[in-house]
């Protein structure tokens, strides 16, 4: 079984206070931007007896990259959990609220999580390429939803995808070498390539480049700055300047509250919070 | 700091007096334990070995109608007390197979009495001394030789020492392994993939697990009760046969496989998990195209470790019946079997001295069957061994 320490140490959790913190709304401009294509009211989250999120609302708008910032064990990843419901996994959760993925519940009874995850894909904080060959690594999830006829179609569905990622020039001729063989960098595009082949609509990524050096970070920032003109990107960093980099929108969360939830240059310049304030400028965290 | 001179320093002189003495008296002990072992090798070799050849005399075989009704006529009075009875008492279905022997003399080796070749093997022996100048006079004509014991191959158990062999035994274990791993890999394996994999963590599944661990640990003969209860008397399934002894080693094993199929679907990473499920498999899905694959290895490795065990235990075997007299292999997974260790304590109770090389190299091919099982284990997880 999965435990809530494998997807997070729980034991950050453990101290939330119930000090009263302003609960981030949508933005007053909610009105000029196009539609948003997650929304998420009064999310609550318990991991048994702890409470972990607390009336969480935010909507994630289409084709943008929104980044969620804060101290460990603020409740980020936990959040980001709820959109393809991984917290399923962990006993002992217990979630209240709606998520809404293009105004549909996907928290309602009737939504299949198999169904979700293929249009909500995922990138994990430390690269997790099957130990099969690079081909088979972006080719397994299409075969599972059945997205493909015959072999050419998923010749050029697996080069497509790993172009996207950005790793086509470095693994072309190696499509059936290991994928566990390749760089930690190179990995972690796999995973983006592997996460991309089934075209999802948003694709999560919990700190993606926190395991990788300077360099491949670099690479991987540069293909999340791509990706955004086809996908709905939501990031967990904790590293504030790479939020700044290439997050459009940013929400900082605050012992399991959304605090401010903004445009990125608007947070970072101007924050209407000081807890905000205080975490950017590096008061604590 | 003072570095200099800290070699003569009398407390860390004292802690290292301390680490050589430690070191010494754990040497010591792998010294023994090493010794312990060549003691039973050499011990077990000197007493088996001898065992693989055995005496053959060269005998003049008359085939009458007075010997197919009195066979010990076909050989001269001398030899007599030389060859076999074993030879000779076949004699009336040779010649029932093959009538064209009739009226014939055949000279062939055929196999000595145990008496014989244990005179010549320079055991004690209760030889007459007429039979002693016997054997000296077929020795100095060559008419006596040291060959290798094929019978003990071929041969299923006998009541002579000389045709004893242990291939009817080793037909029963083979059946009693084949049905053993037929019968525990599979839910073995089902088992540990459903708490491993499907089963939520509560106060059932905790008791299965622990009480997994205990069957683990439980005296085999309560098995071999068990298997006498359930299969024989309840089942009705035919008692010595190798389904009823497969079906209780099986049950003994079953917790063997079970823990360490756990063991090795527990090594495989849980972001691989993840990664699937994020991607939209369903738990079977994950368990079948990544986790199972990932951890075969571990699995076999832990059932060729089981089945090793398995194929050495006597205890519950003899209770349910599988210490029969078996001459004739078995044919079928009903018929009376018996098999390697069980053969070897039947012998280790008979009271000819023949016996007891018989019994030390029954031993020494079960020796050589356990190590190459183990040793395939080795190279198979050497082999397939991953790391992440």
């Amino acid at each position: 079984m999965y435990s809530a320490e494998t997807l997070e140490s729980r034991s950050e959790m453990t101290n939330i206070d119930t000090e009263d913190t302003t609960t981030a709304t949508p933005r007053d401009r909610h009105s000029e931007t196009p539609p948003s294509k997650v929304e998420v009211r009064d999310l609550r989250l318990w991991y048994g007896d702890t409470q972990a999120l607390f009336d969480v609302n935010m909507d994630i708008q289409e084709r943008q990259v929104t980044a969620l910032i804060g101290p460990s064990g603020c409740g980020k990843s936990s959040f980001l959990r709820c959109l393809n419901r991984m917290n399923d996994l962990v006993p002992g959760v217990h979630i209240e609220g709606r998520v809404e993925l293009d105004g549909e519940d996907i928290y309602d009874p009737s939504v299949d999580v198999v169904q979700l995850r293929s249009h909500v894909g995922m990138v994990f904080q430390k690269p997790n390429p099957f130990p099969k060959s690079i081909y088979e690594n972006i080719a397994y999830a299409p075969r599972l939803h059945g997205l493909v006829n015959g072999r050419s179609e998923m010749d050029d569905l697996v080069e497509m995808s790993i172009r996207r990622a950005g790793l086509w020039n470095e693994v072309a001729d190696r499509l059936h070498t290991p994928g566990t063989a390749l760089s930690g960098g190179q990995q972690q595009r796999l995973c983006i390539a592997r996460a991309i082949a089934v075209s999802p609509e948003v694709i999560l990524m919990d700190e993606p480049a926190s395991a990788l050096d300077p360099l491949a970070t670099a690479t991987i920032e540069e293909l999340i700055d791509e990706l955004k003109d086809n996908y709905t990107i939501v990031i967990v960093t904790h590293n504030l300047q790479q939020a700044a980099r290439v997050a459009g929108y940013t929400a900082f969360f605050h012992l399991g509250r959304v605090v401010e939830f903004n445009d990125t240059d608007t947070l970072f310049t101007n924050p209407r919070e000081q807890k905000t304030e205080d975490y950017i400028t590096g008061r604590y965290g | 700091m003072k570095l200099k001179g800290s070699r003569d320093n009398p407390l860390l002189r004292r802690r290292y007096r301390a680490e050589r003495r430690f070191r010494t008296i754990c040497g010591g002990a792998i010294l023994l334990a090493v010794a312990f072992l060549v003691a039973f090798f050499a011990d077990i070799l000197n007493q088996g070995l001898p065992a693989f050849y055995y005496t053959e005399v060269k005998a003049q075989i008359t085939y009458s109608q007075d010997t197919v009704e009195l066979p010990p006529l076909a050989v001269s009075d001398k030899l007599r007390p030389v060859v076999s009875r074993g030879v000779l008492r076949v004699i009336p279905q040779e010649v029932e197979k093959n009538p064209d022997l009739l009226g014939t003399t055949v000279e062939r080796w055929v196999p000595a009495k145990s008496d014989i070749d244990q005179f010549r093997k320079g055991h004690t022996n209760k030889l007459d001394d007429d039979v002693v100048q016997t054997v000296h006079e077929l020795e100095q004509s060559g008419r006596l030789r040291t060959a290798f014991n094929t019978p003990f191959f071929t041969n299923g158990d006998s009541k002579l020492p000389e045709m004893a062999g242990i291939w009817s035994a080793a037909v029963g274990s083979i059946y009693l392994l084949v049905l053993t791993f037929l019968f525990a890999f599979p839910i073995g394996v089902m088992t540990a993939v459903y708490l491993e994999e499907f089963a939520p963590d509560n106060r059932l599944t905790q008791t299965i697990e622990v009480n997994i661990n205990n069957l683990a640990a439980v005296p085999s003969i309560l098995f071999g009760l068990l298997g006498l209860a359930v299969f024989i008397n309840f089942f009705g399934v035919p008692r010595s046969s190798a389904l009823v002894g497969g079906l209780t080693i099986g049950l003994m094993t079953l917790p063997i496989i079970i823990i360490s199929s756990r063991a090795a679907l527990r090594a495989v990473p849980d972001p691989i998990r993840l990664g699937a499920l994020a991607m939209g498999a369903t738990r079977w899905q994950v368990v079948r195209d990544h986790v199972l694959p990932l951890s075969l290895p571990g699995i076999l490795t832990g059932t060729i470790i089981g089945l090793a065990q398995a194929i050495g235990e006597t205890a519950p075997l003899i209770i349910v019946g599988l210490i029969a007299y078996i001459p004739d292999a078995p044919t079928s997974i009903t018929q009376a079997a018996t098999v390697l260790p069980a053969q070897v304590f039947t012998w280790a109770s008979m009271p000819e001295r023949a016996y007891v090389e018989k019994t030390a190299a029954g031993i020494v091919v079960l020796l050589v069957v356990l190590l190459s099982m183990n040793a395939a284990a080795v190279l198979l997880r050497r082999r397939f061994e991953r790391r992440w």
